[in-house]
């Protein structure tokens, strides 16, 4: 550490006083804070219950069966990994082109990853059959089937993910706590390796179903590319969306340079995954045969059967008119039109990147079954749980964050 | 009472009335433990496990088969034969469709009943085809129908496995007679080999099997037809139990055309290695590249 001062070098006696202090901060608010915690704790305990059911009941709780073995708790996850590597859109301006107004405001991005990252790590554990057995997936401890399953790589670079962004938010907010200018050499090489790590994490997640040359419908190589354009359009998205509300509610200075820069990287992405979900459509129906049923179950329904027909329309329809928005000029003076857009385009890719990927893998089955699925009330109930976890999450690191680059936990002045 | 002091002590009541509210929405979870021990927690992986540690194991299970189905059985391990592999040949011209090999397995696999669960399912074909898509298995009607041939799919014990490949802990693994099997008791439930499998021959047990003492098959095996737990993978294990002791697969005995045949593919006087000489044999999803030991046959 340079310029070390008497308390901040004793980190024995300082970080229990950041924790603490962070602890005080975390549930400090005005009343519109604690109804949204309230709110947002809510959600989750209803969530904490259902799955305590599904826990002792069994999974036969859910409206999976051995036909759709794989549901709303995979989709969500895939689209939550897609949302963790998103968060990297704000990273390579910040670090590998010096944005410096983007530097100041990045931190949103990797609360946002660890966040998402603990959102999709909640999904697959939820979707476990036993849960008590987790111990076996630990490396040293069970029997970990690396390299040669792809779940296990998964496992390997998500808590990779999640420790790397752990140690660079905990960095930079510590040692701003102690009134100290964190020192480049303890994040910047973690920072650059996130961003490569950015991309395996959803590479890795598209290469589980690719995989497969049993499932057509995932069997792709240009599954890991989709992967890839729509996580650049959900984290961007996501982001632009929680820059507004920082600027509206705290007094953190969110300068209009980071969302141009998010909204020009959307102008793009957007487009690219549309071009993408085009080019499969395109060579799926084209070719025809049965190894293309899934994509015509998904599209237009198959033999009288079309439960998720409404649902990808509604996903392309929205992501068309996201795409139209975010290239229009008239977004660029009106904002409220740029946040229709980026609610339209997380709805979008949350549908098709989530059940919309997974469920048509199984409909019809391998032996050409016709089974469908929906989720019911307590897949549901499971799902918003997890995401009032994550919005949790990110809404107590951004309120440290906020506390911290603005000078109002600081060491000194504290108790 | 100053402000922070005030705020602290409500911070206070809201914590505690949060981790109430969280213990009382945990709540359900103790039926669940109830069945769980630490043995059972703590056991190691099947092929870690010492000739003394399977025998407390499968001690174990028979206790608590007893205890939560009230019936007694005998829970063995038998070990492949070495030199021995095994592979099956299905007649595709004289099977009818009867579903008597569904049935058969249902029984003697202890499957739970209001599921009517079976490793096999029969596919009921347009003649002239081959195509799954043209096939259907919820057929009700006398059979056979003249229309139509009669494909029943079960696991293909594959020698390039994809379920195997996936499993993210080592839960199921191909044995020395190649029989794929899983450890019920490892299992973490994830799913992702019934995603693999291009045969649908996986199943899951999405809840506690239920099967009425007096119909429960007592003679089981380890890693094949002892009663699943809740939550983990199974399948067809050519009845391990049975034809690691010499004997036929309870499918293959139930099977009123002699459609079916088994055996040692090292024997070179077996049956099965004359089908496989003489018959026009071919395998299911060939291009997918699994390399199934379930093939399928025509006379003519």
């Amino acid at each position: 550490m340079s310029e070390p001062n008497p308390t901040a070098s004793n980190h024995t006696l300082s970080y229990p006083r950041f924790l603490w202090r962070a602890l005080g901060v975390a549930t400090d608010g005005n009343v519109a804070f604690y109804t949204w915690m309230v709110a947002l704790t809510a959600v989750w305990l209803v969530g904490v219950n259902a799955f305590a059911h599904q826990t002792a009941d069994g999974l036969g709780r859910t409206a999976m069966t051995d036909h759709v073995s794989w549901g709303m708790y995979i989709g969500n996850f895939t689209f939550g990994v897609g949302l963790a590597a998103g968060a990297v859109m704000m990273v390579i301006p910040a670090y590998l082109y010096h944005d410096r107004e983007m530097h100041d405001v990045v931190i949103v991005g990797e609360i946002l990853a660890i966040s998402a990252i603990l959102v999709s790590l909640a999904f697959v554990n939820v979707d476990l059959g036993r849960i008590d057995r987790f111990w076996h997936i630990a490396p040293g401890l069970g029997r970990f089937n690396w390299p040669i399953s792809m779940l296990t790589w998964d496992v390997v670079v998500l808590s990779g993910y999640l420790a790397i962004n752990l140690h660079v938010v905990g960095y930079l907010l510590y040692t701003r706590f102690l009134g100290q200018t964190p020192n480049p050499k303890w994040y910047v090489p973690f920072v650059l390796l996130s961003i490569v790590w950015a991309v395996s994490i959803h590479t890795v997640t598209a290469f589980l179903y690719s995989g497969l040359g049993g499932r057509p419908f995932w069997n792709s190589a240009i599954l890991a590319p989709r992967f890839i354009a729509s996580a650049f359009v959900t984290g961007p998205a996501f982001i632009v969306l929680a820059l507004q509300v920082v600027r509206r509610l705290t007094d953190f200075h969110v300068g209009d340079g980071p969302i141009t820069t998010l909204v020009r990287v959307l102008r793009v992405t957007v487009l690219l995954n549309l071009f993408m979900v085009g080019s499969e459509i395109f060579t799926e129906l084209y070719t025809g045969g049965s190894h293309t049923a899934s994509a015509r179950y998904l599209y237009f329904g198959l033999h009288g059967h079309n439960a998720l027909v409404p649902w990808i329309w509604s996903a392309i329809a929205m992501n068309l008119v996201a795409a139209f928005l975010f290239n229009s000029s008239s977004t660029r003076t009106q904002l409220w039109r740029l946040d229709i857009a980026c609610v339209l385009s997380l709805a979008g890719i949350w549908i098709e990147k989530g059940i919309g990927l997974i469920v048509p893998a199984f409909v019809p089955s391998t032996l050409h079954e016709i089974v469908e699925y929906l989720p019911n009330a307590l897949e549901w109930k499971v799902t918003l749980g997890i995401w009032a976890f994550g919005l949790l999450i990110f809404t107590v690191g951004l309120k440290l964050a906020v506390a911290i680059f603005t000078g109002r936990m600081r060491l000194e002045e504290g108790v | 009472m100053d402000d922070a002091s005030r705020r602290g002590a409500l911070k206070a009541c809201g914590a505690l009335l949060g981790s109430t509210a969280f213990a009382r929405a945990l709540a359900p979870l103790t039926e669940w433990t109830d069945d769980l021990s630490v043995d059972a927690f703590l056991q190691k992986h099947y092929k870690e496990l010492t000739t003394d540690e399977m025998a407390a194991v499968l001690t174990r299970l028979e206790d608590e088969t007893a205890l939560d189905h009230g019936v007694e059985v005998t829970i063995s391990d038998p070990r492949p034969t070495p030199g021995v592999s095994f592979g099956y040949a299905l007649n595709l011209s004289v099977c009818v469709g009867c579903r008597k090999c569904a049935q058969a397995c249902h029984v003697e696999n202890n499957h739970d009943r209001a599921t009517h669960n079976s490793y096999i399912r029969v596919l009921e074909m347009k003649k002239g085809s081959i195509d799954l898509e043209l096939g259907r298995t919820d057929y009700a009607h006398p059979v056979p129908s003249p229309e139509r041939f009669y494909m029943p799919v079960q696991c293909h014990q594959c020698d390039n496995a994809p379920c195997v490949k996936v499993c993210p802990v080592e839960a199921t693994w191909k044995e020395e007679d190649g029989i794929v099997v899983v450890d019920y008791n490892w299992c973490i439930g994830c799913r992702y080999c019934e995603a693999a499998c291009p045969y649908h021959a996986r199943r899951f047990n999405w809840e506690k099997p239920e099967i009425p003492a007096e119909e429960i098959n007592p003679d089981q095996g380890y890693l094949s037809n002892r009663i699943r737990p809740q939550g983990v993978m199974e399948k067809c294990t050519f009845c391990l139990h049975r034809t690691r002791n010499g004997r036929l697969p309870a499918c293959l005995e139930a099977c009123p055309t002699g459609a079916r045949v088994f055996g040692d593919l090292n024997d070179a006087d077996s049956d099965i290695r004359w089908v496989l000489a003489n018959k026009r044999v071919f395998v299911l999803k060939e291009d997918v590249g699994t390399r199934p030991r379930f093939f399928y046959y025509f006379d003519k």
